[in-house]
């Protein structure tokens, strides 16, 4: 009974997306291959997220500029025409000296809004999408010289609105894809027929692991300190602003990868539109696995992951079957994403006002 | 003494101040329409200010400026079609729009209050994600609810309320027009201006009542205000109800003058810029005054009005939505991060 | 004592803003010794303790004068990690444990044993692997020294205080070289037994050779826990002595007693003010958090000023919240014979009674609003006074204007105008602005939480000779709280002692200062007893 209350969340969403599923009428092997696609895709950028979660900073809006710092470095390799597997690890090289700047920056504006990092994020990844569009739709090909014409606007200043990826789309989804056949296990035989894009699925699970041994470190403890609280780290000699921004930074990176891993896999950027969701869709990925403010694991993140685009797989459909519009649905999942985040924030407020009245 | 006077003006707001001397001034070199350009400020400021005043109460109770100003707008979203539903024109539409969308708005922010006195101290957090929430909510509301006119419909087909839906004829600009003169090639918005003037009194009588002092006293110091007998959380629900009831006559006010209904996804970020410009004018996240509300809507809404035409004579490009984006995010982040002077850290 | 002193503190003293704390305190301890340090709240135990730990409170207000020297060196102590360095550990009063955490992981926090791994060569430290076995091992060391036989790794979550108190210590021991044991308060939160328990772990320490400063009210356990007792009172050191050549009466005399002349005391003679009760109380308690009041009985005479006097966290404070409905309470409590509405802000006002609360800047000020509307804004929530009469009442800036300029006169307060900012105010002025607010309300008993805390001599004076001023002439009933039993024996008729929570007993300010120690340090039922037998 207790282990359903604990995960009373995803359990209500495995509900809804049965119900969705059945409804929307899909035929299962599509669903599946849909659903590990972005799995693959999707699962990192919610697992940035977990880093600033246990050190206390709450859900960390602020990716969206990691986000960015991906894509900057995603145009880089572009312009540059790199190619290819090496192409794409090139963009994750070159993502990291933008993600770590933008991650400093975002650390130290959290660490003069203790207690608002939540709400600051949020503002902030807003208004570093100002800044950004001020960059790609103004400053390029006016102050930042770009030689290859086809990538600007007709006015010749300004990235056109979608880039090709093409270069290194599937770099790593295509590298070993592996199919499985022929189970005749009766519950494994659905498995048939869907494909694992394997090389992903390993990088995917090789950040997890790090992520995971990164918290076996002292600096992964120091973050659990700081995360519990800010006065006895303090007094106990953890430099805890320095710590507050190295977790920033790491969640930053990380954003960056995820959202080139994203990139890769859909082949292009939407220049002033693939980054601008990424921080609500994480933040409500996570939470429907079952994470809280405070507390975030893996496993919740990846659960999360697939609970929520299952939502967007099986919605428009399901919308339309159930009520006669497909547009229902896609409102629908806009609705679950804020609706889950708004209503795990009150609850996390809530408690946490109720505790502090009883002690 | 000159630091005093910067210190009392805000560093903020003195940049806008004149960056928006800037613009007016490279608007004239410029030889555009400044007739024309005027009197779009004086519009914009007019259209915008109740939506800013509906910060007021909210921020004087100690709950912040309302994220949740959504709540409020959806309800005068309801009034204004509902008007049209009905076939309403000239001042009844208005009139019939405003008087549905107060009560509804007021109920709305009732609501609305008893979450915040539940998460406070998050109330910004919360509520701008519940403001999102309400929003898309009302996204499937518009497209299913059996609205019938064809004004309001799409013409060949398709589900629900359309994305804008035109005013004209209805109550367009009836308030901007009503009394309006031009000078100088400005045109003056009497109407509107009035209503906007009659809003702030009616608003400034209201906090000098007991309970708008009470609702003050709540905000710098909920702890006095138990020492003196005041119900914090009353008070609190008090001014969420009001907050949305004037930000649903807001959007009324403002949709008439702007000649559409917008629907949707529209009213996802007004309670930013609502938020921004009262910031603008000086407020801070604790404490803010009807001028500062008023200074701010002029500031924020004429750096906008300005900059697009002189961004387009100057380099060619639409860089308002980008400044619009920057500068409002900007201003409350700068508000964020600033040392919070009193407040309450219950 | 032989050889060099582990701890000697030569000249110590200490100024905030001009008010000094600290004169000349000198004490040495030796190795293995433990030394109690005794004194009322605000003595300067809590100051001293800053000064050796190198707190930033210290230093970020102009440093200290005088030596520290620790094994015969000439220590400076700039920071906290610069104490830890030097050896000396701190159990402080409130616990400085991480709930999530395992006791090992809190034993070890930030002084985690670790191993390389294949990224700390490049990244260096931070990223070393934790090395949990060997601080299971480390943890247990320092817990079986101090005889704590739990499991190390039991989240520290749901540990009773006892061992969370003894966690704290074991943390501290498992520093290496630590020399120097800093216990503040430590037993305050324990029962009986674990307090036990608590001085036989510190017997244990000195045994190793650590020597223990060591901070309590309890008498009887300092009596019989140190080696050397030092007593500090404002500031002072004035007696530096050893269990055996003492006694608790006499503690408990010089810890509270202040020359004071009867001259002083303008209390009038107990016949002189008749038994007729203003304010009757009958098992009072309320739940304030550090103020605790389990049950009190307490009658108030009209037209009195009635002390109540106890060290912090007694639940002195406490009482007055509570009959003005500030914090939950229950019992009765009747006015005029007639039963006040407990819990309730309001009715408290309205039923004649007024607050000047000791939380002065929290609870007793809108800071950023001006002094005339600080002055009134009680009386127009509670009376509806200060409005314009009309259909919709508004607020009468003109009369209120008025009104505060004669408060101001009145009461003396330096300010620019009643428009001024009462942030700005010194704390004197500000507390007067919050008398005057009480009086507004036209109250017939009148509370007042520390009134002069804080607060410079002129001020003090003025503010207290008002209270007397005002109870003479309006026959205004006062009930004034306070932690400086000078300041109580000086104005007050009659003065009740509380001692945890409960009323130990109501003393005239002319009783002698033994007795005052011995209520304040609960020990006075005890020896009266004695002497009774």
């Amino acid at each position: 009974m207790r282990l359903f209350q604990k995960n009373i969340v995803p359990i209500l969403f495995i509900i809804i997306c049965s119900i969705g599923f059945y409804y929307s009428g899909l035929s299962w092997m599509f669903f599946a291959n849909d659903l590990l696609t972005r799995l693959a895709r999707n699962s990192f950028l919610v697992i940035s997220l977990i880093i600033p979660v246990l050190a206390g900073m709450g859900l960390n809006f602020g990716i969206v500029l990691g986000a960015m710092a991906g894509q900057f470095a995603a145009f880089i390799t572009v312009v540059y025409n790199m190619t290819g597997i090496a192409g794409f690890f090139m963009a994750c090289l070159m993502s990291i000296p933008f993600a770590i700047l933008f991650g400093w920056l975002t650390g130290i504006l959290f660490n003069k809004a203790k207690g608002k990092e939540m709400i600051t994020g949020l503002i902030l990844g807003f208004f570093a999408n100002g800044l950004y569009q001020l960059v790609c739709l103004i400053f390029i090909g006016w102050i930042i010289p770009i030689s290859n014409k086809s990538l600007l606007l007709p006015s010749g200043i300004g990235f056109v609105n979608t880039l090709d990826l093409k270069i290194w789309q599937y770099a790593i989804d295509k590298f070993y894809v592996f199919r499985l056949r022929g189970i005749t296990t009766p519950v494994l035989k659905y498995l048939n027929n869907i494909n694992f894009p394997v090389l992903t699925l390993i990088v995917v699970a090789f950040l997890c692991m790090c992520v995971y041994l990164l918290f076996r470190t002292k600096l992964g403890q120091d973050f659990r300190a700081v995360g519990q609280n800010r006065h006895i780290a303090e007094v106990a000699g953890i430099k805890v602003d320095k710590v507050r921004i190295i977790a920033v930074i790491f969640s930053t990176v990380l954003a960056a990868w995820g959202q080139l891993i994203f990139l890769q896999n859909i082949g292009n950027v939407q220049v002033y539109g693939s980054h601008v969701q990424v921080g609500t869709f994480a933040v409500a990925a996570l939470l429907i696995g079952g994470a809280s403010v405070s507390k975030a694991t893996i496993g919740q993140a990846l659960l999360g992951t697939v609970l929520f685009h299952a939502l967007f797989i099986v919605s428009p459909l399901a919308g339309k079957n159930i009520m006669g519009s497909a547009q229902v649905g896609e409102y629908f999942r806009v609705f679950i994403a804020y609706g889950v985040i708004g209503i795990a924030l009150a609850l996390h407020a809530w408690q946490r006002l109720a505790k502090k009245k009883n002690e | 003494m000159s630091n005093g006077l910067l210190n009392k003006v805000g560093i903020p707001r003195l940049i806008i101040s004149l960056f928006l001397a800037f613009l007016v001034a490279a608007a004239f070199s410029y030889g555009l329409p400044m007739g024309q350009i005027f009197s779009a400020m004086l519009t914009r400021f007019g259209m915008n200010s109740l939506l800013v005043l509906a910060m007021i109460p909210t921020i004087q109770a100690g709950a912040g400026p309302n994220f949740g100003l959504p709540f409020g707008i959806i309800c005068g979203l309801i009034g204004a079609t509902l008007a049209i539903e009905m076939d309403l024109r000239g001042f009844t539409a208005l009139f019939f729009a405003i008087g549905i969308s107060i009560p509804l708005g007021a109920f709305a922010g009732w609501l609305y209050g008893l979450l915040l006195n539940r998460v406070k101290g998050q109330e910004m957090t919360v509520g701008t994600y519940m403001g999102f929430s309400i929003v898309s909510v009302m996204c499937i509301f518009w497209l299913m609810a059996p609205y019938s006119s064809p004004e309001m419909i799409w013409p060949y087909g398709g589900d629900g309320l359309r994305v804008t839906v035109v005013l004209d004829g209805r109550m367009e600009q009836l308030l901007d027009r009503f009394l309006s003169f031009t000078i100088n090639g400005m045109r003056v918005p009497t109407g509107l201006l009035l209503v906007t003037a009659l809003c702030c009194i009616l608003l400034w009588i209201f906090m000098r009542t007991r309970t708008g002092l009470a609702m003050s006293i709540v905000g710098s110091n909920p702890r006095f205000a138990e020492a003196s007998g005041l119900n914090v959380n009353k008070y609190r629900l008090i001014a969420s109800t009001l907050s949305c009831a004037m930000g649903a006559a807001g959007i009324v006010i403002y949709s008439q003058s702007y000649g559409f209904i917008q629907l949707y996804q529209a009213p996802l970020y007004m309670a930013l810029y609502s938020v921004s410009a009262i910031l603008i004018g000086g407020a801070s996240l604790q404490r803010a005054t009807i001028t500062q509300a008023l200074i701010g809507t002029f500031l924020f809404n004429g750096l906008l009005v300005i900059a697009l035409p002189v961004a387009n004579v100057a380099m060619d490009s639409d860089i308002s939505e980008i400044m619009r984006v920057i500068i409002s995010n900007g201003i409350i982040l700068y508000a964020l991060t600033r040392k919070e002077v009193g407040g309450d850290a219950r | 004592m032989t050889g060099i002193a582990r701890l000697e503190m030569r000249g110590i003293s200490k100024q905030y803003y001009g008010n000094r704390v600290l004169k000349g305190v000198s004490f040495s301890l030796g190795k293995g010794e433990i030394l109690s340090l005794v004194g009322e709240n605000g003595a300067g135990k809590s100051t001293l303790m800053n000064i050796l730990f190198g707190m930033p409170v210290i230093h970020a207000t102009g440093g200290f004068d005088g030596e520290i020297y620790l094994d015969g060196e000439k220590a400076e102590i700039r920071s906290p990690e610069e104490a830890m360095k030097l050896g000396i550990g701190m159990v402080h009063q409130e616990f400085m444990l991480l709930p999530g955490f395992s006791i090992t992981e809190n034993i070890k926090l930030n002084r985690e044993t670790t191993r390389a791994s294949l990224l700390s060569k490049i990244f260096g430290k931070p990223l070393r692997w934790l090395d949990m076995p060997s601080m299971k091992t480390d943890a247990r060391v320092s817990m079986d020294a101090i005889g704590l036989g739990i499991d190390e790794m039991l989240p520290v979550k749901g540990l009773p205080v006892g061992h969370m108190q003894f966690v704290e210590i074991a943390r501290e021991l498992d520093k290496k070289n630590i020399r120097l044991l800093v216990l503040d308060e430590p037993t305050a939160v324990l029962t009986e037994s674990d307090a036990d328990k608590l001085l036989e772990a510190m017997k244990i320490l000195t045994n190793k050779g650590i020597s223990i400063l060591f901070i309590s009210h309890r008498l009887d356990e300092v009596m019989a826990a140190s080696d050397k007792i030092v007593i500090l009172r404002d500031g002072e050191q004035i007696a530096d002595t050893r269990p055996a050549e003492t006694t608790i009466e006499k503690i408990a005399e010089i810890m509270v007693g202040r020359k004071i002349e009867s001259t002083e005391m303008r209390g009038r003679p107990v016949e002189s003010i008749r038994d007729d009760y203003i304010l009757q109380i009958r098992d009072l308690s309320v739940a304030m958090p550090g103020e605790t009041v389990k049950t009190i009985n307490l009658d108030v005479k009209r037209g009195e000023i009635l002390g109540i006097g106890g060290l912090a966290g007694q639940g002195k404070i406490g009482i007055a919240n509570g009959i003005m409905g500030l914090f939950p309470s229950a019992g009765t409590v009747r006015k005029n014979d007639k039963p006040v509405l407990l819990n309730n802000a309001h009715a408290s006002l309205g039923n004649g009674m007024a607050f000047v609360s000791e939380d002065r800047r929290g609870t007793g000020l809108l800071l950023d609003d001006s002094i005339e509307f600080n002055i009134v804004a009680t009386a127009v929530q509670v009376q509806g006074k200060f409005m314009k009469s009309g259909a919709i009442s508004t607020f009468d800036s003109k009369s209120v204007t008025e009104y505060a300029k004669k408060m101001i006169q009145d009461l003396d307060i330096r300010c620019t105008g009643p428009e001024q900012l009462a942030r700005r105010l010194s704390g004197g002025n500000q507390q007067k602005v919050c008398i005057a607010r009480a009086i507004t309300l036209e109250p017939n008993l009148l509370f007042v939480s520390e009134p002069t805390r804080g607060i410079d001599i002129g001020a003090k004076r003025l503010i207290l000779d008002h209270l007397i001023k005002m109870n003479r002439e309006e026959e205004l009933t006062i009930i004034m709280t306070s932690s400086e039993l000078a300041e109580l024996r000086s104005v007050c008729d009659r003065i009740a002692i509380v001692y945890q929570g409960m009323l130990e007993g109501i003393l005239l300010p002319t009783d002698s200062d033994r007795d005052f120690g011995l209520m304040m340090a609960g020990e006075y039922h005890k020896f009266h007893g004695k002497e009774a037998v």
